[in-house]
């Protein structure tokens, strides 16, 4: 395959066609923007392996081009943002987020020309902040002892002190948030599982993934399961997810469009992250390993109760965002 | 006595306070005492084994234990004892 992909002239679209088996070949794209979203589901073989008869998939959001699920949100915000003439010349665009979110906003602001401010919480890791000023994004710290909701308090002061300065999104409350997921994952998890998907489960950030995703899934299918997944315990290490009973509610969550909700332990998570490098090959986050082992204990129940099932969940992002300063980084500053 | 900072997820255990002062000469007996002012709190501290828990983070005076001797990390009166979530939230 690699020998027809590099040769000088390469073959006629057909011929290309045939060699990449049966795979269909992407659609070449004017922007980054466009390969946001639509990405692959893989099976996840060696896991699902504990039940018979249930499948598990993970839904592999690490391919969107900023390297993470929040692309799709990012995406959407700015761009119905600009629609709506929110960020007008001269505006900076100012959210908190605790990394992958602001990766995806300084990806989207660079693609579309729109300036990003974001306050994030100072322990967040180095590479993040790193990765977010690369795309040319201000970055403004709050205070690292008081999480992600110091960071949203902050955001929200600037915003209020220095309106004509910046326009404010709030992901938390942001329509266009889970909107990206009801437009965009749910089609896609629909379409790849030919409807055959029973249970949706995701864990609760800004609760826009598994808001959108399971409002829309109800409507196709009433009868499949869509399950939240929170930390056990507001004291977690599982980044990016919110245990919502002591953190800053946000708006856009519905408990009404949820089944149920699982409570996850931070080491079940860790551990599983670790067990899907290691056994599927797949290097995701500490988030993506609590998806799957909510999914696996989900496909557990179903196995148990003699239930065929097929289990979508999202692997998040990937694994190597997570180096420092867990390990690498020997000194701190703040 | 050195002075021990609380993230908002423990202030639960500290009556919300988010400085408190406790002895000890190094970060395992810190935290011993920490325990006996406030029952619960270290077991979210440190696992079954006594090891510091995965996501968590002490620091003595903005270093890293990890970096250091660990729980024998010596503790003075004068040094701020800092616990961190490894992470940031949502």
């Amino acid at each position: 395959m690699n020998t027809v992909l590099q040769s000088p002239a390469p073959p006629a679209g057909a011929a290309l066609a045939l060699s990449l088996g049966k795979r269909s070949l992407r659609t070449p794209m004017g922007s980054v923007l466009d390969l946001v979203g639509n990405t692959p589901l893989v099976r996840l073989t060696r896991i699902e392996v504990e039940c018979p008869g249930v499948q598990l998939w993970g839904k592999a959001e690490f391919c969107n081009p900023g390297g993470s699920v929040k692309d799709r949100a990012a995406s959407r915000i700015i761009r119905d943002a600009l629609a709506r003439g929110d960020l007008r010349d001269g505006v900076r665009l100012l959210d908190s987020t605790s990394g992958n979110t602001g990766i995806a906003y300084s990806m989207v602001g660079a693609a579309l020309g729109v300036p990003i401010t974001l306050v994030m919480p100072e322990n967040v890791s180095i590479p993040r902040k790193q990765i977010t000023r690369t795309y040319g994004t201000e970055l403004v710290f709050s205070d690292p002892m008081e999480g992600s909701d110091g960071a949203i308090l902050l955001a929200r002061k600037l915003a209020t002190e220095y309106p004509d300065r910046y326009y404010y999104p709030n992901q938390y409350a942001n329509d266009s948030n889970w909107l990206a997921h009801y437009d965009g994952t749910a089609m896609e998890i629909w379409a790849q599982t030919h409807g055959t998907v029973t249970h949706f489960v995701t864990g609760v950030g800004t609760s826009g993934t598994v808001i959108g995703t399971s409002r829309r899934l109800h409507e196709l299918n009433p009868a499949i399961r869509c399950i939240a997944m929170q930390p056990d315990d507001a004291w977690h290490g599982l980044e990016g997810l919110k245990h919502i009973p002591s953190s800053l509610v946000p708006p856009i969550y519905d408990e009404q469009v949820l089944d149920e909700t699982i409570w996850m332990p931070t080491d079940e998570g860790w551990d599983m992250s670790e067990r899907l490098a290691r056994e599927e090959a797949l290097f995701v986050g500490h988030s993506s390993g609590a998806n799957v082992a909510a999914a696996l204990r989900i496909a557990k129940r179903c196995c148990a109760a003699g239930q065929e099932g097929v289990i979508v969940t999202v692997l998040c992002d990937r694994g190597e965002r997570y180096f420092g300063p867990l390990v690498w980084e020997k000194h701190y500053v703040w | 006595m050195a002075s021990i900072h609380i993230p908002p997820a423990l202030r639960k255990y500290t009556q919300g306070e988010e400085e408190v002062s406790v002895g000890g000469g190094n970060v395992a007996e810190v935290l011993r005492n920490l325990e006996s002012k406030y029952p619960g709190i270290q077991e979210r501290i440190l696992d079954d084994s006594g090891a510091v828990r995965r996501f968590v983070n002490i620091f003595v005076a903005d270093e890293d234990i990890r970096f250091l001797d660990n729980l024998s990390t010596a503790v003075k009166d004068s040094d701020e004892v800092s616990i961190v979530p490894a992470i940031a939230g949502g």
